[in-house]
């Protein structure tokens, strides 16, 4: 009976990919020197389960590959060897490869060959050198080339199977068929049939099997594997495996021609159950290699997510709740139906109601809460410790480092703090985007920092936290900071403000974040390319957070970044516009307010300010976005939500405020289009429709509307 | 004229070997109109929907159908045909519009529902060139049934992203004048 492994697979590169997290950063804390014998082990063991799983399926360079790193750990760890620099470094390097390598075997695309017998070179070397010191050999790549080549070898094999079932095999109920299929999902696989026993016609037992087969099979298989594909059958047929191997690959013309391949099987010796290693590159340039590479880039995308059974076993108590709220509210209504049939006016019955109602609003009740608990342990499902993205910062700082020559000591904290996948996802990229600025712009180089009084180890903190209903990320350098001159120097002559504006220290900082704008003098291969920054706000809005940066010149920078907890479910303040339902997300709002009408001023009599304390803040009415009549001219009385755009504050003016809500977002896109003002929709407690205002698109078709002349103040 | 077709209304029968499909057809005033009736996904009565801001005016606004948001289009309005009161017989068919790599689900608001009939495909006419009120582009072609005339509608021609997106901007320009 065969089982088709490519249903674990996901499951495999999952853990292989976590155990290379597990490598890296146990690598990272590796000291140099004498190595903790503890974090060796859990190196080792990562690496251990990484070959092991990659055997089982069938991954062979993954799995030797693996084997190598192992060797040296293992070394390492009986004390037999130094734990270097360098040999740390390459251990490094080697989980890089080790991932791509992964990678491209979950994706079924070719690895990089050059690459990964670089990286054989490397690690043989430093094996080679018994207990050595560490010193950089790239001089002998050629003398360790054959195990690569023996890796591809094995990664192409080719084998040819002489299935010759006897005549009852179909009696036990195993079909010939389905194990050509399990073979086909290991690899390239011909089949010719032999007829030559097939009795004529009038002869034929249908439930005896005449038939007998020869297989090709070619590809990254092991012997192993197809021997499990004929487990069941071993006793009641005739089976020969061989390999054919390079050598007989290359003479005949490979696949095209299967008569080739059949007649090729008797002169080749029946190879030892781990294929035999000859050197021969040409099997990896065969027709199957370029094929099995040329197959579509499938983005195995149906990520699945790992959840602790704590947060399974509440939904479970939480439904099991939710099912007994539910036959109390049956039996209420059912009683209540009972109690309609034989209703008296008399007191009596009319106390058995008021009894029933009761029982019924408290059911209802206890509905809401089963309801919103049951909400709140789904939710908690998609949730992930943002370590997911933090442990990605000591490899990064790491390398960085060593490449900016600095020094910087990197603090995590909070990395138990929870948010969306999807949010994790996304937010990954600018995280390293702005830990890559910190280090390059804000840390200061050590003799820079010695000359300015500061240790000369700069340190760069991660910390993340809840507050509300959101997540606050924040990324403190204790560099340079932001120099305001040059920003604002860099501004003007970027057009992106005037000479004359006149800006607070704040929002002088903010214009890093402005789109083509940056000041490094040198464009380093490590940020300064003047796109990132912005490109960081753009993201983070996309999220639906909000990123903003506070600094000071010489202690240096904190940015801030302020993301919503998940993205299915907003807090939003339900507000009417011309007798429609609106969603202002709550993130944006600053405020609401009614609107004193002496507050009111006309600027060029074309936009209108308010002056909110000692700050004037331009206003949009919302009924002139939308292109609806507005009779209100007179402010007087109107209310107004203040809420934030591109960190200014903006007041829009509403017909009415209602209540505040947790509303389930809504996609418009799935079934029309993008709507600018608009960011979704979502379905309100009477099942109406209800939009969720974008207010920076607003602004936009404000803007836009105001520069054609369509709206007049 | 009508002698290779015939009207069915319910019974589906396998007859003929003409390759045959089934159309809905709906009434705006007088005129039939028909759409594949494998694209229908089902016919509600016209009921309240929240506008959106900015819209071409032939899109009513979207409607909460069982948890999906689908926007609603006036067929009326859409062909520039003078448009009447919703009454209790107005009908929104519900129809499944292929484009752009996805389907989507819009609605149609139309005055009535009238008859499902099969149409051969080589009863399918190409319409005359005479000034009608819809775009040639959004008729898949007429057809004669009972002496009446209907015409089968592209929908995927008439609900395509695009045809929204230039509305769209035409009101706009509109606006400007």
């Amino acid at each position: 009976m065969s089982i088709d492994m490519s249903q674990f697979h996901e499951a495999f590169f999952e853990e292989s990919f976590e155990g290379l997290e597990i490598m890296e950063s146990e690598l990272l804390t590796l000291d140099v020197g004498e190595g903790d014998v503890e974090i060796i082990n859990t190196i080792f063991r990562a690496a251990h389960s990484i070959k092991g799983g990659a055997g089982t399926f069938g991954f062979m360079n993954v799995s030797e590959f693996t084997h190598v790193m192992e060797t040296l750990l293992d070394e390492m760890r009986d004390g037999s060897r130094e734990v270097t620099q360098f040999a740390v470094d390459s251990l490094l390097e080697s989980v890089d490869v080790l991932r791509s390598m992964l990678e491209a075997a979950r994706d079924k695309t070719e690895v990089d060959e050059d690459m990964v017998a670089a990286r054989y070179a490397v690690l043989n070397n430093i094996l080679k050198e018994n207990g050595g010191a560490s010193s950089a050999t790239d001089d002998a790549p050629a003398e360790a080339t054959p195990a690569p080549l023996a890796n591809e070898q094995t990664a192409e094999a080719l084998w040819t199977v002489d299935f010759i079932p006897h005549a009852d095999l179909l009696m036990a109920g195993n079909d010939p068929v389905r194990m050509f299929r399990a073979l086909s999902e290991l690899g390239e696989l011909q089949v010719n049939v032999d007829l030559e026993k097939l009795p004529p016609f009038d002869e034929l037992a249908p439930e005896d099997l005449c038939l007998s087969w020869q297989l090709t099979l070619s590809g990254d298989v092991a012997r192993s594997a197809i021997e499990e594909v004929f487990e069941w059958v071993e006793d009641d047929c005739d089976l020969i495996i061989t390999s054919t191997g390079g050598n007989a690959l290359a003479d005949s013309p490979p696949i095209v021609e299967p008569a080739a391949h059949v007649e090729a099987v008797p002169e080749a010796a029946p190879a030892p159950a781990t294929a035999a290693p000859s050197v021969n590159t040409a099997a990896s340039d065969s027709p199957a290699a370029k094929k099995s590479a040329a197959k579509p880039k499938k983005a195995t995308e149906s990520a699945s997510i790992r959840v602790g059974i704590d947060k399974i076993d509440e939904i479970i108590n939480l439904v099991g709740e939710l099912v007994i709220t539910q036959s109390m509210l049956d039996q209420a209504g059912d009683d209540l139906e009972a109690n309609a049939d034989t209703v008296g006016n008399d007191s009596e019955s009319q106390k058995t109601n008021a009894d029933i109602l009761l029982r019924l609003s408290k059911g209802l009740a206890q509905l809401e809460r089963n309801t919103r608990e049951l909400q709140d342990g789904v939710m908690r499902i998609r949730m992930l410790p943002i370590s997911f993205v933090f442990s990605r910062m000591p490899r990064l700082v790491h390398d960085l480092t060593g490449k900016l020559n600095k020094k910087v000591e990197l603090v995590l904290s909070g990395e138990e703090t929870e948010l969306d996948k999807t949010v994790m996802e996304n937010i990954g990229d600018p995280l390293v985007h702005l830990v890559r600025n910190a280090l390059d712009h804000g840390v200061e180089t050590p003799d820079i920092r010695r000359a300015a009084g500061k240790d000369e180890t700069g340190v760069l903190s991660l910390n993340a936290y809840h507050q509300g209903g959101n997540i606050i990320i924040e990324i403190k350098d204790d560099g340079a900071g932001i120099n305001k001159k040059k920003v604002r120097d860099k501004a003007i002559e970027k057009g992106i403000i005037s000479a004359t504006d006149n800006l607070s220290d704040e929002e002088v900082n903010n214009l890093i974040f402005a789109p083509g704008f940056s000041t490094a003098e040198v464009v380093s291969d490590v940020s300064g390319r003047g796109v990132g920054m912005d490109v960081v706000k753009t993201s983070i809005n996309k999220l639906g957070g909000r990123v903003v940066v506070q600094s000071e010149e010489g202690k240096g920078s904190v940015f801030t970044i302020r993301l919503p907890l998940t993205l299915a479910i907003l807090d939003g303040q339900l507000v009417t516009v011309g007798g429609e339902s609106y969603v202002i997300p709550l993130i944006a709002i600053i405020e609401s307010l009614q609107v004193d009408r002496a507050q009111i001023n006309a600027v060029a009599g074309k936009a209108e300010v308010y002056k909110l304390r000692d700050q004037y803040i331009p206003i949009m009415r919302a009924r002139a976005v939308f292109g609806l009549d507005d009779s209100t001219d007179d402010l007087h009385d109107s209310l107004m939500v203040v809420v934030e755009v591109d960190g200014s504050p903006i007041g829009i003016i509403v017909d009415e405020l209602q209540g505040q809500q947790q509303v389930v977002i809504k996609s418009l896109e799935t079934n029309y289009r993008k709507v600018e003002t608009m960011s979704g929709a979502t379905i309100l407690g009477d099942g109406t429709v209800a939009l969720i205002w974008d207010v920076n698109g607003m602004v936009r078709v404000h803007n836009k509307k105001l520069n054609k002349g369509l709206i007049k103040a | 004229m009508s002698t290779s077709l015939q009207a069915v209304s319910d019974d589906v029968e396998e007859s003929d070997n003409i390759h045959q499909n089934q159309y809905l057809t709906f009434l705006l005033g007088d005129e039939e109109y028909g759409v594949d009736i494998l694209r229908v996904q089902e016919i509600r009565g016209w009921d309240s929907v929240t506008t959106i801001p900015n819209a071409p005016a032939f899109i009513k606004g979207v409607i909460n159908l069982r948890g999906t948001i689908v926007s609603i289009l006036d067929l009326r309005e859409r062909f520039g045909i003078e448009s009447v009161e919703y009454n209790e017989l107005t009908v929104v068919v519900v129809l499944r519009v292929k484009g752009e790599g996805k389907d989507r689900i819009m609605g149609v608001v139309v005055d009535a529902v009238s008859e499902v009939y099969h149409i051969a495909e080589n009863d399918l006419k190409d319409p005359p060139d005479l000034g009608y009120a819809i775009n040639m582009d959004y008729m898949r072609g007429m057809a004669t049934v009972d002496d009446k005339m209907v015409i089968i509608l592209d929908i995927d021609q008439l609900m395509s992203l695009k045809e929204i997106d230039d509305a769209t901007e035409s009101g706009e320009k509109a606006v400007e004048d």
